[in-house]
């Protein structure tokens, strides 16, 4: 193989296309006959639905047809659990139109299907529709106590709870020199990608064939349950992907619109359209990092960690979607992290309340763990006077203490264990980048702003779930195309897969071609969800190519009359002596005999995780009167074993960072005592832009490649964002010591800690 | 409801004629009517910037327009930007410094960054950032793409890239 591609920092094949707005999104499709849909959603969090009238919308000229849940008629399917399915949730899955009732503000009630979109939501606003207003739950002490019921039949609204844990926590605390207490709060935000959801869908009951287009992420998970909902064969299905922008974790779950649109379908009978527009995008898809975590550390008198426990309390929102308990029980399992913590114990609550269901967002958990377990790490180095960064190479494991078998953390998952790495050595190289021994304990006031840095230390788990395939072909225009059954949600996944094709076949990239996603193009696939793509299609693709080389060979044996063993494949060619066969010459060959030259191939990684693992620090600078942060800089250090192409490595943890900065100071889904959601629209869900910008130094560490691929990769796509909160609130708390405030909730807001300053005197 | 009306507008150099609604956007005539989906809509409220095209040289929010008052503008999209298979400077500096990664906030920063480079040829970067503080972007934390605006303003003015 030649080493021209991978490790390079190589310009995106999806460029060209992106760049001169010929990009295919989902509402960039358009197909003949297409409708419209729209949908009418609750403009209450919990009210019993007493009538519904759809005739007047139905009459408006244009409008094709109308219908809500009555209109149904067989049972209607459940949305699926695909992961964390723990027992209780059964009793909380949701229906993807409301029946009787609508638990949270943004719940599908009622479906227009309109031959233009003006049309369609002309018609939303003729649907008559009489509640009986419920009160609602919209804090998880309300949902634990029961006094209103989400789910009546379920009897309780506590999803599911559990407790994990490993060694032994009373003895640890029992005996410890120091103890501290706290209780952290992690704000309900989400991925808001730039671009909403949308799908098409083509029924024809005849075939029967069900083409759903814009979808992504797990298309063939997807394709199952979808099949089993409509009652036909998997073949039957087909979902299509197209251009996508952006995933980060919520697109591309089933959600109620992954039926209804279909359901539109197949009742006119056309190919329909539904595009969310960004206000129902913002209480229709998932939420996520809504916790409460209490959390307590034992630890001797200089900073050894003996033990932690603590209480994990998930706001789910509404309905267990298909994301099941990932937040909260991934927030428990990472609340140790990196650290040695011989005893640790954890009482996980997954409660229902009146709000849009929580899903994965980017670090789904890690982000709301490693803020707690941060925060209180320094509050201890405080308590005991050590230096922040000392008291974490204390605890931090060490090379000898690797791997580690973290028990069983999350239920049923016994071999969770933290693969080898050097854990002090990113943290010393982000201290040294933030030349943190330089910084004063104490920096004076200046401009009327308090300074300070503050330091977070991370691990993030990558690439597990189902194998993935690949196919490549050589055709005989001499293109070579992978397929696969990733799904592409704009990182790059095209490049980084063509890198590593073009180099194990040793060609020039400009002839790979790659399709992604769909379910039509391979077999079965894995999907694209925790930093996978590059572990488990990059793999996909390596052993595919070998297996085409092999392929190459034993087509150019043919051509040739001779034995196999006598040829070898180099340069995009098979050779024997200096007789050459390229590539595109075998696959006519192969052609003219009714053949492809052609390879499948499976990576399978047995659920054998490597964890990327680093460490974050932040520099801010708080103004004492008006209580405005900013951060001036930022330093991150990730271990990813290997960087497949540098630059889109460096975009991913620049753009986790910046998402990170927004959960920590902006995105908030802020909902009143009545359930209604304050922050409907971008005028009030605020996501960061240039004017939250810091100096940002993201440093990939290639010095511990993962043993379960040969190629060393592991996951990169999540480290930049997941200890975020974590570095700022250490900083802001840092800064703001002297004035007697420590960072606890997030998020961050100059409101909030104007008041904590002017309540401090201040 | 229906209150049509024709209009003529020039788009990327070529000129149409269009029969829209009273009420149609500027974006989803563009899109639905002149097939040109290059412009996406984020937000349809005027605050993420997917949607800025060029109108008479400067940049707008083509949601917060109706299509009739574009009535006789000259409007560029994202589909002007290149000559043919040739990228412009901007978007080939927005491809080398690795600016976009979904691209769905692209088309919206480089019409935007095109209009505000024919203003300032030689700006700082806090001014660069300054003019695309109005453009949301989910994938890149922007650093990328304020590195490209000013690679793309060098290599207008002929000078070395920074």
């Amino acid at each position: 193989m030649s080493r021209r591609y991978i490790g390079k920092s190589v310009s995106r094949l999806e460029d060209q296309r992106l760049l001169t707005g010929e990009g295919i999104y989902i509402d960039d499709v358009k197909l003949p006959g297409m409708a419209i849909m729209a949908v009418l959603r609750s403009p209450h969090a919990h009210a019993l639905i007493k009538t519904i009238n759809l005739d007047t919308a139905r009459a408006i000229e244009g409008v094709i047809d109308v219908f809500c849940a009555a209109d149904m008629e067989n049972d209607l399917p459940t949305i699926p659990l695909r992961l964390a399915p723990f027992d209780g949730f059964e009793r909380f899955l949701q229906c993807p139109i409301a029946v009787n009732k609508v638990r949270y503000v943004g719940e599908p009630i009622a479906v227009v299907i309109a031959e233009d979109r003006y049309v369609a939501e002309d018609a939303l606003e003729l649907i008559e529709i009489e509640f009986d207003p419920l009160s609602a739950v919209t804090t998880v002490d309300q949902a634990f106590d029961g006094q209103i019921l989400i789910h009546e039949a379920a009897g309780e609204n506590m999803g599911t709870r559990y407790t994990v844990s490993r060694g032994n926590t009373k003895e640890a605390f029992d005996g410890a020199a120091y103890t501290r207490h706290e209780r952290f709060i992690t704000n309900r935000h989400g991925a808001v990608p730039m671009e909403t959801r949308g799908l098409i869908a083509e029924f024809d009951i005849s075939k029967p064939l069900l083409r759903l287009h814009g979808a992504t992420k797990v298309n063939f998970f997807n394709r199952r349950h979808l099949a089993e909902a409509f009652d036909m064969p998997e073949s039957s299905v087909e979902l299509i992907e197209t251009d996508v922008g952006g995933g980060f974790g919520a697109r591309g779950e089933l959600y109620p619109e992954d039926y209804l649109v279909p359901l539109a379908s197949r009742r006119t009978e056309r190919p329909v359209k539904w595009i969310e527009d960004r206000r129902e995008n913002l209480t229709a898809t998932n939420h996520s990092r809504d916790i409460i975590c209490d959390l307590e550390i034992a630890a001797t008198a200089t900073g050894e960690i003996l033990g932690m426990r603590g209480t994990v309390r998930g706001d789910m929102g509404a309905y267990v979607r298909t994301n099941g308990g990932v937040v909260p029980s991934k927030a428990a399992q990472f609340l140790p992290g990196p650290y040695r913590v011989p005893s640790f114990s954890c009482d996980v609550q997954f409660l229902i309340t009146n709000k849009t269901p929580v899903g994965t967002f980017r670090g789904p958990g890690r982000f709301e763990a490693n803020f707690c377990r941060e925060r209180l790490l320094d509050l201890m180095a405080d308590d005991l006077d050590l230096d922040p960064a000392e008291l974490r190479r204390r605890n931090l494991m060490t090379p000898a203490d690797l791997p580690y078998k973290i028990g069983e953390l999350v239920p049923g998952d016994t071999e969770a264990t933290l693969d080898k790495g050097d854990y002090p050595a990113a943290l010393d190289r982000l201290l040294k980048e933030c030349r943190y021994t330089d910084w004063p304990t104490n920096v004076p006031d200046s401009d009327g702003r308090a300074r300070a840095l503050g330091i977070a230390c991370f691990i993030e788990s990558s690439a597990a779930g189902p194998p993935e395939s690949a196919n490549i072909t050589a055709t005989s225009d001499g293109t070579v195309t992978i397929r696969t059954g990733a799904s592409s949600v704009g990182q790059g996944t095209e490049t980084g897969l063509a890198q590593i094709c073009a180099d194990y076949l040793d060609i020039d990239i400009a002839r790979v071609q790659v399709l992604h996603g769909s379910t039509t193009l391979v077999k079965t696939g894995g999907g694209t969800f925790h930093s996978r793509n590059t572990v488990m299609a990059g793999n996909a693709t390596r052993i595919a190519a070998d297996l085409l080389k092999d392929h190459a060979v034993g087509i150019a044996a043919l051509r040739w009359n001779c034995d196999p063993e006598n040829l070898r494949y180099s340069d995009g060619a098979v050779y024997r002596y200096n007789e050459r066969l390229s590539l595109q010459e075998l696959a006519s060959f192969s052609e003219h005999r009714g053949e492809t030259l052609a390879a499948d191939a499976i990576f399978d990684n047995e659920k054998r995780i490597s964890y990327s693992y680093g460490a974050h620090a932040a520099q801010v600078a708080v103004d004492i009167e008006t209580g405005v942060v900013e951060v001036e800089r930022y330093w991150l250090t990730e271990e990813i074993g290997r960087a497949l192409n540098p630059a889109l490595v460096q975009g991913q943890a620049v753009g986790g960072v910046v998402q990170g900065l927004g959960g920590t100071f902006l995105d908030h889904f802020i909902y009143d005592t009545d359930g209604q959601l304050l922050t409907g629209s971008f005028a009030d869900y605020l996501l960061p832009t240039t004017s939250e910008l810091p100096e940002i130094t993201a440093i990939a560490l290639e010095d511990s490649p993962s043993e379960f691929n040969p190629m060393g990769f592991k996951g990169a796509g999540e480290g930049g964002i997941v200890a975020v909160a974590a570095a700022v609130s250490n900083a802001v708390s840092r800064a703001l010591r002297p004035h007697g405030i420590s960072i606890k909730e997030l998020p961050i807001t100059p409101d909030r800690l104007r008041n904590a300053l002017r309540d401090n005197g201040n | 409801m229906t209150n049509r009306h024709a209009i003529s507008l020039k788009v990327n150099g070529t000129s149409y004629s269009c029969d829209v609604d009273a009420r149609m956007s500027l974006a989803d005539c563009l899109r639905e009517q002149l097939d040109l989906t290059g412009t996406h809509l984020g937000c349809e409220h005027g605050v993420c910037g997917a949607c800025t095209v060029i109108a008479d040289g400067a940049a707008i929010r083509s949601c917060l327009i109706f299509a009739v008052q574009a009535h006789k503008m000259d409007i560029t999209t994202v589909e002007g930007l290149a000559e043919g298979e040739n990228l412009s400077p901007l978007q080939e500096a927005f491809r080398d410094n690795h600016a976009l990664q979904c691209g769905f906030c692209t088309p919206g920063m480089l019409t935007t960054a095109e209009a505000f480079l024919g203003e300032n040829p030689t700006p700082t970067r806090a001014e660069v950032e300054s003019a695309i503080s109005g453009n949301i972007c989910r994938c890149t934390g922007y650093v990328s793409i304020v590195d490209a605006i000013m690679d793309a303003a060098a290599r207008r003015s002929g000078g070395v890239s920074i």
